[in-house]
């Protein structure tokens, strides 16, 4: 067995199931806590405007822009060239299309769920530099600013390795440097499998929980009339 | 008439003794957070990213830039406990000791920063990009420290006079209705409106308790206080004490509900209306049968069904939003209206409404000596903010940051007063409309 082999094999199939068992655990394990009814008189009964905190958090408020502006920009950015580069990058639309392929009943319907327009690799490649370099500028700024650094964990810095892990090895594969092609790419597929095992546990499930908490801050908070 | 307690009622306040083993009360602080929070503060603790922007929302980092008084810091035991106790992968990070266990120690230390440092003010709830309610965390953190023991000693309640019981209000009132020559009813068997006061206005603010009455009569209302549940403080509301902070609001239930009042007006107090407003019928276990106002949004109603018309005062004014009425409580535009009644040049403050500065003194800040220091840094932040308006007036509706105004202004000799909103509008009420 090679490594790209034992990578596209076993690992992989090994850290999808770390990844969707372990995310179906953490979010069951919260929803099945209990959550408490509340008996007070609403001031306001507009749940949807509550539920536009899931969009309208995304920009920070005027008075917020010159402390919080720089983190904000910084992070928005290099989500948005990261997801871009996993998303619309055509050999990982095929991949995802072939995992998706190999777990459902119907084939068929991976083909479509997952078939979208993808960008130009040269553009992909430029996106994925991108994120990296606003990672690398991200944790220069965790290690640097005395708030970041005091609430930093291991956590923060195994997750912020292990997506830059990815990024840095899809390039090398993209350029062709790092060795044999074969290896540096079965090297970056093991970098996505790891991220994959360790997403579960760690802060990245804010990916799933994130909107779901902006919208239910946003409803109570607009059941009170408070600010938002 | 005088308001009394039985020896039962008051020995289920007293705090339990410190005695307790370490281990237990670390215990009895995890299982109290977790518990009451349920959900909510699990899907919280599971969202945070350690992005740091909450410190740059926080009055207390923004005059110190000193990095242990980030919000969500506050929060930090009991979101390495959760993680480490309760969360969907305890075992996991048992084994490998992903976080460490909590000790008492580490929760003696935080004391500094869930009570000395924090006014619950909410402002970094509005800041966290997750969208996590910090605030509301640090609250259920203090019912942890409660049941751990570790309430400062300043917000315990000492006396019975501190949890309203067996003080004279009859008396009390009594004399303040001869004084200024108004009737003042105490105890009427049944009314429209029952009005509550912050026990602290009897001493320190007596005439705002007189504006209240001159209003209410003003506006002949069937009104009265009642002595059974005159003061609407709930100190253990502040200092997490849950158990007694329920005890406390179904008293002010049963009373408004044995007069058979539609409404409930709170007085000028922030914790008061956060407590009342937005905890009691939870306490009660269901929907209130009557409504509940706090003095500024009662007034406003008034103004707006044109009942209560006002003498113009023809001055310019600012208003500081008292955090928990204004930002977490929701009433924002209701002194507002009241003050444009007033024919008042509102120069508002930058920043103001649901993001103003909080005074530094809510959330007990205030009775904690030891925090007078850093409270005063804070205090500068506010002077600015008024002080850029160019404003004559200065107006909240909130006693509790009016104490914190006087103290502010007594410490650094400054020669602003914060008044009180129900003060000015007692002070400009028209003739009644026909």
């Amino acid at each position: 067995m090679t490594l790209l082999s034992f990578a596209r094999g076993i690992a992989l199939e090994v850290a999808t199931m770390v990844f969707v068992l372990g995310i179906a655990w953490r979010l069951v394990g919260i929803l099945l806590l209990r959550a408490r009814r509340d008996h007070s008189a609403a001031r306001r009964h507009d749940a949807w405007k509550g539920l536009m905190m899931t969009a309208t958090r995304s920009w920070p408020k005027k008075e917020f822009i010159g402390a919080s502006g720089f983190v904000e920009a910084i992070s928005y950015t290099w989500h948005l060239a990261l997801f871009a580069t996993i998303l619309l990058y055509a050999p990982h639309v095929v991949l995802l299309q072939n995992v998706v392929e190999a777990f459902l009943p119907f084939p068929v319907v991976g083909r479509i769920l997952f078939y979208w327009p993808t960008l130009p690799a040269g553009m992909i490649f430029f996106l994925a530099s991108l994120s990296s370099g606003l990672l690398l500028i991200a944790f220069a700024h965790r290690l640097i600013n005395p708030v970041k650094r005091l609430i930093s964990n291991f956590d923060d810095y195994l997750s912020w390795l292990l997506t830059l892990a990815p990024l840095i090895t899809g390039m090398a594969a993209y350029m062709h440097v790092g060795g044999p092609y074969q290896t540096v790419l079965a090297v970056h597929i093991l970098s996505v499998e790891a991220l994959m095992i360790w997403f579960p546990f760690g802060k990245l499930m804010h990916l799933f929980t994130m909107f779901a908490v902006r919208g239910v801050t946003g409803v109570l908070f607009v059941r009170k009339g408070a600010a938002t | 008439m005088t308001a009394s307690a039985s020896a039962g009622e008051i020995a289920a306040f007293v705090d339990e003794p410190g005695d307790t083993r370490d281990g237990e009360r670390v215990e009895r602080a995890m299982s109290a957070f977790v518990k009451d929070f349920g959900m909510l503060a699990a899907v919280y603790l599971e969202t945070c990213v350690h992005c740091g922007m909450c410190a740059d929302a926080c009055h207390f980092y923004e005059v110190t830039k000193e990095a242990k008084y980030t919000p969500i810091l506050k929060v930090e035991p009991f979101k390495q406990a959760y993680k480490r106790e309760y969360g969907p992968f305890a075992p996991v990070y048992r084994l490998l000791n992903l976080t460490p266990k909590v000790t008492f120690d580490e929760l003696e230390r935080w004391q500094e920063l869930l009570y000395e440092s924090c006014n619950v003010c909410g402002r970094c709830s509005l800041v966290c990009p997750m969208g996590i309610d910090i605030a509301g965390l640090i609250a259920e953190a203090r019912h942890g420290m409660a049941a751990a023991g570790l309430v400062p000693e300043e917000l315990l309640p000492r006396t019975d006079a501190d949890r309203s019981v067996g003080i004279d209000f009859a008396a009390a009132l009594g004399e303040l209705a001869a004084t200024h020559k108004i009737e003042i009813p105490l105890d009427k068997p049944q009314a429209d409106i029952v009005c509550m006061l912050f026990l602290v206005d009897l001493q320190k603010y007596p005439k705002s308790v007189v504006a209240i009455a001159r209003i209410m009569n003003h506006l002949r209302l069937s009104w009265t206080f009642s002595s059974r549940a005159l003061a609407a403080d709930n100190l253990d509301f502040v200092s997490g004490q849950r158990d007694a902070e329920r005890r406390v609001n179904r008293k002010l239930v049963d009373a408004t509900i044995a007069v058979g009042a539609q409404s409930l007006i709170l007085p000028e107090c922030g914790h008061a209306y956060e407590a009342m407003r937005w905890e009691a019928a939870n306490d009660y276990g269901k929907t209130l049968p009557f409504k509940i106002l706090h003095i500024s949004e009662f007034l406003a109603e008034q103004v707006q069904a044109g009942a209560l018309v006002l003498r113009a005062v023809g001055k310019s004014a600012t208003f500081h939003d008292p955090c928990q009425v204004s930002r977490r409580g929701g009433a924002i535009d209701a002194p507002r209206v009241v003050l444009a009644a007033l024919g008042l040049d509102v120069k508002e403050m930058s920043p103001t409404k649901g993001t103003n500065w909080c005074c530094g003194g809510g959330g007990g800040v205030a009775a904690i000596a030891r925090a007078d220091d850093l409270r005063h840094k804070v205090f500068r932040l506010k002077m600015a903010q008024i002080e850029d308006t160019g404003a004559e007036l200065a107006v909240t509706s909130c006693s509790g940051c009016r104490r914190t105004f006087d103290d502010g202004q007594a410490h650094f000799h400054w020669d602003q007063t914060m008044g009180s909103l129900v003060e000015l509008v007692a002070d400009n009420l028209a003739a009644v409309p026909a």
